[in-house]
């Protein structure tokens, strides 16, 4: 081929390139290995993470991945295909599209939704830029935030609108784990674009998104609701309650929890704000022959067209997640879907039930949660949970530090997957660590004599 | 031809029995009524066989890799191997809870930390974010922490990043999610970029550049030693879109380049799946200058163990809810391992071969070359404009023709810059008779557009549908199924 192409040497195909530039020797990395090598060392490796029984959330979530769903999503034609510009040669992959949105439509009771963000955090970000935009009552720069809300997707929508100027102001927990958006607005004052809660939250409760609603009507805000897809199976879905722009974590419909991704950012609104959607949209049209066809559409949004002004710098999506979705929520249908839901709430109150007996632990709220709950223990959370973890259990995640006013404080999680062997061996152990801890503190107090015992 | 909608299939009360607990839980009951659904959602109602033929028929719809040729400039849609799908499926790693102790997942976080390694020691940068979940959040990431710098030396002026013409529209995009205005400047009529125009729009408020090498035009920037120069004596940073990187791999490294920040698009050069749109991943890596400000969380080594560090004073903070796209970090990890340090420049080397060898051909075979007295990169444009003029097919006209004749078309009408353009990036992973048959082709469609210009006008004619209406999906837009969303009655009678 070289001689082909008049040269002699392959270093000659770089003969524009300065020579100081040029590499005659490769970087320095590890030499190569066959499939075998290679596969040796992966098995290795992922026999080094210790399997732990998880009862763990906060984001996400261990569910049933029905087999179907990966073999048909790992098939070539979906793993290995391009994003699909060339609508002729992607009809299954703009199909699908549009059968996902039409589902994650129906699953929030709203209008459309996109062909998917990256995750649940960048979802929350773009939802919260989209507000600003299509907010025309209000040319407000910032958005009311519960801090109820995942502390990472508050984090990343800092990091993602600290650019443009557009702030995040924080509403405090009440006593019950609801946002306090009444203490914004009577201590930060009002000119917000929007009001933003999620739906379950972050520490497992549910907002009164009737009343957020109200309060959004008189000050001009639109409601932003984040969203567990799976607990939409059971709960009605923030359409319903007036919510203008959904945004998820869609993680829980047939994803592997992967060590944090990839994952599926969920995004739907209200029809009249398609424009100002971030993200690929896919549409149903016709071809020249009058038959029914899908595109990408809506593409002047879009910064392969738009460039600096475009909605948002996005150009992918998560198509091969979109896939997973799909098949899952076609698979488990709107019953399958309230079954999963209802099984989780069933072992999330078995779960909180017998870890509130022992003694030491509490609930942080006494208010309905869904599939998770915040515990308070009566010491440092950390020792605990490493502790657990050395007996194979996950046993939540201290998010004392993300909520310095709830003191000692646990998430705690149960899906369907946990079983009540799981839960009392959960109990059993953490009654164990905490009586061992109690022993173990008064061993170190002097006694009367004066004398260690 | 009509097709159906998995809404189509659905019958009420049919489901796929074993996906969902046997049992039903009736503990709803603390819940507030109010809060409950007072139908199930929405969804189809359909067996497991139904969803598996639906979909599956769906799938032969799509082109991919793994049926057809991609000659897809800018994309570098090469082999993705199965070994990175099917190691990366470990349970191992799929079963990693986020918030799992580091203790218990020391293998998933020495295969990232080596990633870490590997792609800093192949882009000559002193760290690497593996955050990043696109190359767009890697350009997002790069871009803030140019901000970040400038303002932690109390440079505040810095307000512009200087795009040449032929930029990803992303780059743009991307200054403009940061806040920052963005200077436009011209390509030269060789392929570079004007250094007059550069150093005009240089000055005490350039942030920064962001350039692409070789650029989306296929060739390399000649002038980049003293691009560089010039920016960073007025103050400014580089920053390296990586997009185009497999041209280089192992040949040339950015960090000797000058470029002070690199995203990387796993995706295109450590050959991660398409997946149809995503997800991708886009590491970036940053010489020693911008350390301080990379994002977290990021892996971590001390005395054997390996950790997420999540702290860091300076970072520009979080861009993913979690640690990014870490089943693609996983595949680009075994891409590498494989790979290895000989196969690096044996990527890059077929890569422009490939290229080359198909430019000289196309050309012999009477197509232009937008850029005939340049040496092609890992991928050139042609333009259309002669045969546009002759017959009236434009390059949409033949980029549809080629899907007839079993190619992806290559990209049109990018970059801007070329009248009727064709953008090839034939990749490293095509055989020689693959390039054989994608010129035979080409000339085919030539040919025919010369003897019966309608037939080319009116392609494809052997997809699955003929010319979508997409004006009409954009002025009506139909985003969802209407009648699926409709309420309907509960589904829990099975049948």
């Amino acid at each position: 081929m070289l001689n082909r192409i008049g040269l002699s040497r392959l270093r000659d195909l770089y003969d524009e390139v300065p020579d100081s530039l040029l590499r005659d020797e490769p970087p320095s990395i590890f030499p190569g290995l066959d499939e075998a090598g290679v596969t040796r060392i992966a098995r290795e490796r992922a026999r080094r993470n210790t399997p732990l029984l998880c009862f763990a959330g906060g984001g996400a979530y261990e569910h049933h991945i029905p087999a179907a769903i990966w073999d048909i999503a790992s098939r070539g034609e979906f793993y290995s295909n391009y994003t699909p510009y060339q609508a002729e040669a992607a009809q299954g992959s703009l199909q699908l599209t549009y059968e996902y949105q039409t589902m994650i439509a129906g699953l929030t009771g709203m209008d459309v939704a996109n062909a998917s963000l990256y995750d649940g955090a960048t979802a929350f970000a773009e939802a919260c830029l989209m507000a600003v935009r299509c907010n025309r009552k209000s040319d407000a720069r910032r958005i009311a935030v519960a801090r109820s809300l995942h502390p990472a997707w508050r984090a990343v929508a800092r990091t993602l609108l600290n650019g443009q100027g557009i702030e995040l102001v924080e509403a405090p927990l009440d006593d019950s784990g609801r946002a306090d958006f009444n203490y914004v607005y009577e201590n930060v004052g009002g000119g917000f674009a929007a009001i933003a809660v999620a739906a379950p939250n972050y520490l497992g409760g549910m907002p009164d998104l009737e009343a957020w609603r109200a309060l959004a009507d008189r000050e001009g805000a639109l409601l932003v609701v984040g969203i567990n897809p799976v607990s939409l199976g059971l709960l009605r879905p923030p359409g319903e309650f007036g919510a203008d722009i959904v945004c998820g974590e869609g993680q829980p419909l047939g994803i592997p929890m992967s060590g944090g991704g990839p994952y599926l950012g969920l995004l739907a609104c209200k029809s009249r704000y398609i424009r100002q959607m971030p993200g690929r949209l896919a549409g149903r049209t016709v071809d020249t022959a009058g038959d029914t066809a899908y595109v990408l559409t809506l593409q002047a949004r879009e910064q392969h067209i738009r460039r600096s002004r475009a909605t948002s710098n996005i150009c992918t999506n998560q198509g091969l997640m979109v896939v997973a979705a799909t098949l899952y929520m076609a698979l488990l249908g709107g019953e399958g879907m309230r079954r999963v839901a209802s099984a989780c709430h069933a072992r999330a109150a078995q779960l909180v039930e017998a870890l509130t007996a022992i003694g030491g632990v509490r609930r942080a709220f006494d208010a309905p949660f869904f599939h998770e709950d915040v515990l308070c223990l009566d010491r440092p959370v950390a020792p605990v949970l490493a502790a657990l973890a050395e007996q194979g259990i996950l046993g939540g995640i201290d998010i004392s530090s993300d909520y310095p006013e709830l003191g000692n404080a646990l998430l705690v999680c149960a899906t369907e997957m946990r079983t009540e062997a799981d839960i009392s061996r959960y109990a059993r152990t953490l009654r164990e660590i905490v009586a061992l801890r109690q022993r173990a503190a008064r061993n170190m107090e002097p006694d009367d004599s004066g004398q260690s015992a | 031809m009509t097709r159906r909608l998995i809404f189509d299939v659905s019958r009420p009360g049919r489901r796929a029995r074993a996906q969902a607990p046997a049992a039903e839980s009736a503990a709803s009951a603390d819940l507030p009524a109010e809060l409950i659904r007072d139908r199930d959602a929405p969804l189809p109602a359909v067996s497991e066989l139904d969803v598996v033929r639906h979909y599956t028929r769906l799938s032969q719809l799509n082109f991919s890799i793994d049926t057809n040729s991609y000659p897809l400039g800018s994309c570098t849609m090469k082999y993705n191997p199965r070994a990175c799908h099917r190691l990366a499926s470990l349970p191992g790693f799929l079963d990693v809870h986020p918030a799992a102790p580091d203790a218990s997942v020391q293998g998933l976080l020495e295969c990232l930390y080596e990633l870490q390694d590997m792609l800093a020691t192949v882009t000559g940068m002193e760290a690497i974010t593996l955050a990043p979940m696109a190359g767009a959040q890697g350009e997002f990431a790069g871009v803030a922490m140019f901000k970040a710098y400038h303002h932690a030396r109390g440079d505040h002026g810095r307000d512009e990043i200087i795009v040449p013409d032929a930029a990803h529209g992303t780059n743009p995009a991307t200054a403009a999610m940061c806040g920052l205005k963005v200077r436009e400047i011209a390509t030269g009529k060789d392929g570079d970029i004007e250094l007059e125009a550069l150093d005009e729009a240089l000055g005490p408020r350039t942030a920064g550049i962001m350039l692409t090498n070789p650029s989306t035009l296929g060739v390399f920037e000649r002038h980049i030693l003293e691009i560089s120069r010039r920016v960073h004596a007025a103050g400014g940073l580089l920053y390296y879109d990586g997009a185009n990187l497999n041209a280089l791999l192992g040949r040339v490294l950015p960090g000797d380049m000058g470029f002070d920040a690199v995203h990387l698009n796993l995706h295109k050069t450590f050959s991660t799946p398409h997946g149809g749109g995503g997800p991708g991943a886009g590491a970036v890596g940053v010489a020693s200058s911008l350390k301080p400000f990379l994002p977290v969380p990021f892996v971590e080594e001390a005395e054997g163990a390996y950790r997420w560090r999540t702290d860091s004073p300076d970072s520009i903070g979080r861009l993913a809810a979690n640690g990014g796209n870490i089943g693609v970090l996983l595949r680009a990890w075994v891409y590498l391992r494989m790979l290895g340090r000989e196969g690096l420049q044996r990527v890059a080397d077929h890569a422009v071969l490939n290229a080359n060898y198909l430019a000289v051909r196309v050309a012999e075979e009477g197509f232009d070359l937008a850029y005939p007295e340049r040496r092609a990169g890992h991928e050139f444009v042609i333009s259309l404009k002669a045969l546009r003029d002759e017959t009236g097919v434009t390059a949409a006209d033949f980029a549809k023709a080629m899907l007839d004749e079993g190619f992806h078309a290559p990209t049109v009408y990018f970059p801007l810059l070329v009248p009727e353009c064709l953008l090839i990036e034939p990749t490293e992973t095509e055989s020689p008779e693959a390039l054989d048959a994608l010129i035979e082709a080409m000339v085919r469609i030539r040919d025919a557009a010369l003897s019966d210009p309608e037939a080319i006008r009116s392609a494809p004619h052997r997809m699955p549908i003929r010319r979508p209406d997409e004006v009409l999906a954009a002025r009506k837009p139909d985003l969802a199924h209407a009648p699926a969303l409709r309420p309907r009655a509960s589904t829990s009678d099975e049948a």
